[in-house]
């Protein structure tokens, strides 16, 4: 932990105070506030949990946009798996996402009812909860990004030489850049640069965001998890946009190579195509999302058990959308805190620890 | 959400929990001694004043780095009287135990209350077992409840708090919940975190003539100081705590597994400290007497309270500023 | 997390801190006891550059060391 210090030195932290206030005064000077996303559920957590926002000056915007698996996650998948949990299935997952609300109600209530639910920490205990003697016939919610998507890939990998029959995933699979074009494209979101993910930029790699600083102009940094490494990220986009430049900077070359992790991303290729994906708030998004091959057939639980996962139906009112395309702060929403908090959560950025109306909640207010 | 039904977040020690005791609990019980939901209660009887509580444990699993749930059945009764300003004396001890259990772990357990109890100095003067059939518990579960004489001169509660008072922690925090962590997702923690499950009975009585001067004490359990203290604040509005975080105490081992599962440890349970709040005068003098005891070795100032209305705040390692909310929904069932 | 003892399956063992974990290491090429990795979910998704990480610490070091000097 010694070396995690090396990480949060508070007087590095001033001296980037300083910097960060330099670089934004130029370009107030300009007339310009810029806004920046950050794309990431751990960053939207450490930037909370360190109080980062408090670093920036009032012209520059920091919100999260669509980082949280289980935020974008549509209602129409938790349906799936509520089905499958009625038919009698065990459903193992990541814990956040037994309190989404589906249209129908939550895993967790599912499980009050008499649903067998059993959350993990590592998708391999569920494949382990499979293969036990005797076990039961176990689905487990495959949702993540690329980081979580080639644990997965190995995990199915492993399933598929080990025989298992009495396993399968219930895919809602995403991939990070094809959301970041849109929200690019999107003249209401009005995003100036990306703080880009750490651990899914280590899988992809850096090179992964070159087309999008190229087509669209908006500066991308990749950033660490630490907080000074979360404060040199954003440093670096304000300069960018100051100096008018956009580029591709990592700053996590610790972790991230420019081509990534190639043997992880051939893990992938191997057990997943790319596939349409419905995300929670930007609609379905073509190549944006991936699903288990043909080969793999029975291990994917819509094939498998018949069920079928469709659009949901948000709930009234609730504004995550918006919220995940940075449009609002989650406190602009009419039920942040009132209908929606996280006991009660109304929308599912209110539900992940990750999320950032969770976050907002739970740091900031 | 669905109401009617318990969930799991319910016994999470967060919101919901407070809620369930609120609105089921209270409207029947919470005239007399129950009445804004104490550790423990202050009765009388024949003019003596007495401390009396009750806790029952369903930790899983039941052995962990640092202990078991023998001991930890019998320093949570002692401390809960201890916090409340009482001297621990007897304690009654129920078992509900699933067809199936080995006698030989029973046995351990056992061998660790009786070994607890002696330590804390209190009898196990009553008790219960209860079998019920394969399925219908996990293991063991315990039942302690704990009578103490009330100590003179404490006077808590949140009305007393005022700014400038100083929040003390006795030493480091988190230790318990991440050993068990730990131990439940089959982590190697050996040699380096272990529960800091304890009596911290002799940190109370260390007070002494100090009483008057302590405004609030209570062991930061189930969700954690973060809980503790936005409870201790309560429905004051007129004042805050800020904490520092170059100034929390945690170890080094709970700190590792905090970065690995993710967990803010100050929404993590102890099972063997103190949090206490005094006047500025009584700070050092109380420190000086905790780490004089090996259980307040690691005994730290770690905050103040503050005119920032019922908040808590912390002042980042890095200079920033964040809410200390409580923990919500189910970050670790059956922790104690 | 530090990789300290290797398995004969693609799994490992990795520390932090003196607290180990068990670690799946078949999606990080040539990992090696001594290595430093990323896990994420019980996987470990990349190594960790020293010598960047280094490089970094000392970046850090030498900013916090001006900002107590008083000026840039």
């Amino acid at each position: 932990m010694k070396y995690l210090d090396g990480f949060r030195d508070p007087d590095a932290a001033r001296f980037l105070r300083r910097r960060i206030e330099a670089a934004a005064g130029r370009l107030a000077r300009a007339g310009r506030s810029v806004r920046l996303m950050e794309v990431c559920g751990t960053h939207t957590m450490a930037i909370a949990r360190h109080g980062i926002r408090d670093f920036l000056p009032d012209n520059v915007f920091l919100c999260s946009g669509p980082g949280c698996p289980v935020c974008v996650t549509d209602a129409g998948y938790i349906d799936a798996a509520l089905e499958l949990a009625r038919r009698g299935v065990t459903i193992a997952t990541f814990g956040d996402l037994v309190r989404v609300p589906g249209s129908t109600g939550t895993l967790a209530e599912a499980r009050a009812e008499g649903a067998r639910v059993v959350v993990c920490y590592s998708p391999a205990e569920a494949l382990a909860l499979a293969r036990e003697p005797g076990a039961p016939e176990v689905v487990f919610l495959a949702v993540g990004f690329e980081t979580t998507v080639a644990p997965l890939a190995a995990l199915l990998r492993s399933a598929v030489a080990a025989g298992a029959t009495r396993f399968s995933m219930l895919a809602a699979l995403k991939t990070v850049p094809r959301a970041l074009a849109v929200l690019a494209e999107d003249p209401e979101v009005g995003v100036n640069g990306f703080l880009c993910p750490a651990h899914v930029s280590a899988v992809i790699g850096a090179a992964a965001y070159e087309p999008l600083a190229e087509r669209y102009g908006i500066p991308c940094t990749i950033a660490g998890f630490e907080p000074l490494d979360i404060l040199l990220g954003l440093l670096d986009l304000i300069e960018q946009l100051a100096d008018g430049r956009a580029c591709v900077v990592n700053q996590y070359a610790r972790v991230v190579r420019r081509e990534g992790n190639r043997k992880a991303q051939a893990a992938i290729a191997e057990m997943f195509e790319p596939a349409d994906a419905a995300w929670r708030g930007l609609g379905v998004i073509p190549g944006s999302g991936l699903a288990i091959r043909e080969p793999f057939a029975a291990f994917d639980a819509e094939r498998r058990h018949g069920v079928a996962v469709r659009p949901g139906r948000p709930a009234p009112g609730c504004r995550c959308g918006d919220v995940l395309k940075g449009k609002i702060l989650p406190d602009a929403c009419p039920m942040f805190g009132g209908a929606c908090t996280p006991e009660h959560p109304v929308g599912p950025c209110m539900v992940s620890g990750e999320g950032s109306c969770a976050a907002h909640h739970k740091y900031a207010r | 959400m669905v109401e009617g039904k318990i969930l799991l977040a319910h016994g999470g020690g967060g919101r919901l929990s407070r809620e369930l005791v609120e609105r089921h609990v209270g409207p029947r019980f919470a005239a007399g001694p129950l009445e804004g939901f104490p550790d423990a209660a202050r009765v009388s009887v024949g003019g003596a004043s007495l401390v009396f509580t009750t806790d029952s444990f369903v930790v899983s699993p039941r052995r962990f780095p640092g202990g078991d749930i023998g001991c930890l059945a019998v320093h949570g009764t002692v401390n809960d009287i201890a916090v409340s300003g009482g001297r621990p004396r007897w304690l009654s001890l129920a078992l509900i135990c699933e067809e199936g259990l080995p006698l030989a772990e029973l046995d351990d357990v056992l061998d660790s209350v009786a070994a607890a109890a002696a330590r804390c100095g209190v009898a196990i003067a009553t008790g219960d077992t209860k079998v019920v059939a394969r399925g219908q518990c996990d293991g063991l579960y315990v039942n302690t409840a704990g009578v103490g004489e009330a100590l003179p001169g404490f006077e808590m509660g949140a009305a007393k708090l005022r700014p400038g008072d100083v929040v003390l922690a006795s030493g480091d925090l988190g230790d318990h919940g991440m050993a068990v962590m730990a131990a439940r997702a089959g982590m190697n923690v050996e040699g380096r975190l272990a529960s800091d499950t304890g009596p911290v009975h002799r940190l109370v009585l260390a007070l002494d003539e100090l009483a008057p001067a302590v405004r609030f004490m209570r062991d930061p359990t189930r969700g954690g100081a973060a809980s503790v203290l936005n409870e201790m604040l309560g429905d004051r509005d007129d004042i805050g705590i800020v904490l520092r975080e170059r100034d929390l105490p945690f170890s080094e081992g709970a700190r590792a597994v905090a970065e690995v599962v993710g967990a803010d440890l100050l929404h993590v349970a102890s099972e063997g400290r103190v949090l206490l709040v005094c006047a500025p005068d009584a700070a050092a003098v109380i420190l000086d007497r905790w780490r004089a005891l090996p259980e307040g070795a690691g005994a730290r100032a770690i905050g103040e309270v503050t005119r920032d209305r019922g908040r808590v705040v912390l002042e980042t390692a890095i200079g920033g500023r964040r809410l200390v909310d409580v923990p919500q929904g189910e970050l670790l069932p059956r922790i104690c | 997390m530090k990789i300290v003892s290797l398995g004969t399956d693609g799994t490992g063992v990795a520390e932090v801190s003196g607290t180990r974990y068990d670690v799946q290491l078949g999606l990080v090429e040539d990992a090696a006891v001594g290595d430093y990795i990323i896990v994420h979910a019980g996987y470990a998704i990349e190594k960790l550059d020293c010598a960047e990480a280094e490089e970094r610490l000392a970046l850090f070091a030498e900013m916090a060391r001006r900002e107590r000097g008083g000026s840039e």
